[in-house]
């Protein structure tokens, strides 16, 4: 009966309960977009990295993972890098900010890279001519609208586009290395070092070799990198959910507070009468919190579904920049949030009703 | 006439307005035996409102005894009159006080499931809708009822859960002198066939005198 009454009411005020539902949905959706982002932006370099087909990477002397590396290792490493035992394959790469978000150019030596990714596969175009060509990944070129052929504009001057290539290898923006290292006046450095050995069960030796060897210089094999990529690695992120996740619970607590208090006063008389005919204080205090919970519930839902038209948006505007990853196991989380923010908002309005004086209801006009 | 359903000793009511006690009810006494249909009849202000809300449970004596049922209002805190409310007495409002969002069979409905019977109407309350003569329009919301049909079934509503008293706040204030006849004969009906106890609330002479007693109330007394 609490079910049919809690109904009806939501079906005679559609427009507040709508409005609601909608408000509601906002935190959701930004929980999931925030989570998406995060996921989909670690999940999208980890497979970049991954591309390369290496088995160890090596970075500069006090360099992180999580910031872009300055060309400070000399070039003439990679030959001496090629001698340690296991070793089959090495290729330097010179990487440094495009100046847009989350833009990288990454300058490699073709033959080098091929050799240990297994090659570009080109959609459009050929691979460098010029010392100006510059060869794009297809989410690339689609963001910026561009086709081989045409120019494109970064680091202060214009580049050819000499070919569009399939996605998931380093980089979404490669040039050659020495036109970048000319171009940042870094001759014969680069970034970081990618090695690739004759079997990947000789990892953890090699990488412990090349530390005795040389030391002050980071070696991470790219099973650990991937895994110190993950979000849970990232501080900053978990920081910057928490905040949203405050946010949400805050705007959903306020929305479902507001609306259930004008509710409640519309209802004075109804609550009057269902007093009258000996409704128990917790029957009051279950009708306005069952309310609620079909807002937070319509609020999840309908913030589930705008997370999936932000994807599909941000796939459409900057494929490259910001990929959206779906995360599942944020459904629930993100609608716990949003019921248990409802509830909290309910509660008050929903003593207040519990608590009426039945003859000052009835008289409510 | 057999013992008092209600009993009335020395029963006070004062309202505290911002500083300013009003006493309400100075000291009535009432008896009111099981099967009787008793008129109280007064002008605004007399206080028959105060000692109907008072015997329906709505609000506490300030002091002096009701005994209901045989239980003493005055000592009963909120839960123990939010039980007499759904178990001994039944209330009809002269705004019918339908819930608007529901038909008038969940109306019905809900009061039987406040009072936790999960038990569906009994032989008898069938009796009762066939008597009042709202069987088919039990699917109807009260928007799409006659004022004569929504009293009516308020007064089903007050008797689903067959309490021992039926309190009638002006039962006929909001309708035309043909629904008024209607219903008051209705209640004289319930009282006649099945015994019920009906105290009735009323400013109209002619209403009053379907009642087998009439109180007068003034200034908060018994007068007459």
């Amino acid at each position: 009966m609490i079910g049919k009454l809690v109904v009806e009411n939501v079906r005679t005020r559609p427009v507040p309960t709508l409005l609601s539902i909608l408000l509601i949905a906002v935190p959701v959706t930004l929980i999931l977009i925030l989570v998406g982002l995060s996921h989909g932006l670690v999940n999208d370099s980890q497979r970049r990295a991954l591309g390369v087909g290496a088995d160890i990477l090596l970075r500069a002397p006090s360099s992180n993972l999580m910031s872009m590396s300055t060309a400070t290792i000399p070039q003439e490493l990679i030959p001496k890098l090629l001698t340690f035992p296991h070793v089959v394959a090495a290729t330097g790469v010179v990487t440094q900010s495009a100046g847009g978000l989350l833009e990288t150019v990454t300058g490699i030596d073709p033959a080098a890279f091929n050799r240990m990714s297994g090659g570009f596969e080109f959609v459009e175009g050929h691979t460098f001519q010029k010392p100006d060509d510059i060869i794009l990944d297809r989410y690339y070129a689609e963001q910026k609208k561009v086709h081989a052929g045409g120019k494109i504009h970064l680091m202060n001057r214009d580049w050819n586009v000499a070919g569009i290539v399939e996605p998931g290898k380093l980089s979404h923006i490669f040039v050659q290395i020495g036109v970048l290292q000319d171009l940042f006046s870094t001759p014969g450095m680069v970034s970081q070092i990618y090695l690739k050995l004759d079997d990947s069960k000789n990892t953890d030796a090699v990488v412990a070799d090349l530390k005795s060897k040389l030391p002050g210089y980071p070696v991470y094999s790219m099973r650990d990198l991937v895994s110190m990529t993950s979000v849970d690695a990232l501080p900053v992120l978990s920081t910057f959910t928490h905040v949203i996740i405050g946010i949400g619970v805050l705007i959903a607590f306020v929305v479902v507070c507001l609306s259930m208090y004008m509710a409640v006063l519309q209802r004075t008389r109804e609550i009057g009468i269902l007093k009258a005919i000996g409704a128990p204080k917790i029957f009051i205090l279950q009708m306005i919190l069952a309310e609620a919970l079909i807002m937070g519930f319509g609020g999840t839902v309908f913030g589930i579904l705008l997370s999936y038209g932000t994807r599909a948006l941000l796939h459409s505007l900057v494929p490259s920049s910001l990929p959206q990853a779906v995360v599942y196991i944020w459904w629930p989380i993100s609608g716990g949030i949003a019921l248990g923010a409802a509830l909290l908002g309910a509660l008050y309005p929903g003593f207040s009703a519990a608590q009426k004086d039945p003859i000052a209801a009835l008289s409510y006009e | 006439m057999s013992d008092p359903i209600i009993s009335i000793r020395k029963l006070r009511k004062v309202f505290r307005v911002g500083e300013v006690d009003i006493e309400a009810l100075r000291g009535v006494d009432l008896d009111v035996p099981r099967g009787e249909f008793l008129s109280v009849v007064g002008p605004s202000g007399s206080g028959k409102s105060t000692l109907f809300h008072i015997v329906g449970g709505l609000t506490p004596p300030t002091s002096g005894t009701v005994l209901v049922g045989g239980e003493d209002l005055s000592k009963l805190g909120d839960e123990g009159r939010t039980r007499l409310r759904q178990k001994t007495v039944g209330f009809v409002f002269q705004k019918f006080n339908l819930l608007p969002t529901l038909t008038a069979g969940d109306n019905i409905e809900v009061a039987r499931y406040i009072a936790g019977n999960r038990n569906g109407p009994d032989p008898e309350f069938l009796r009762i809708l066939e008597l009042l003569g709202i069987t088919h329009r039990l699917n109807h919301k009260p928007n799409a009822l006659s004022g004569g049909e929504q009293q009516r079934v308020a007064i089903a509503r007050a008797l689903v859960n067959r309490p021992a008293i039926l309190l009638a706040d002006e039962p006929t204030g909001n309708l035309d002198s043909e629904n008024s006849a209607a219903v008051l004969g209705l209640l004289r009906g319930l009282n006649r066939r099945l015994g019920q106890t009906v105290l009735m609330i009323t400013h109209n002479p002619e209403a009053a005198a379907y009642g087998d007693r009439i109180v007068r109330m003034q200034d908060g007394r018994i007068v007459a």
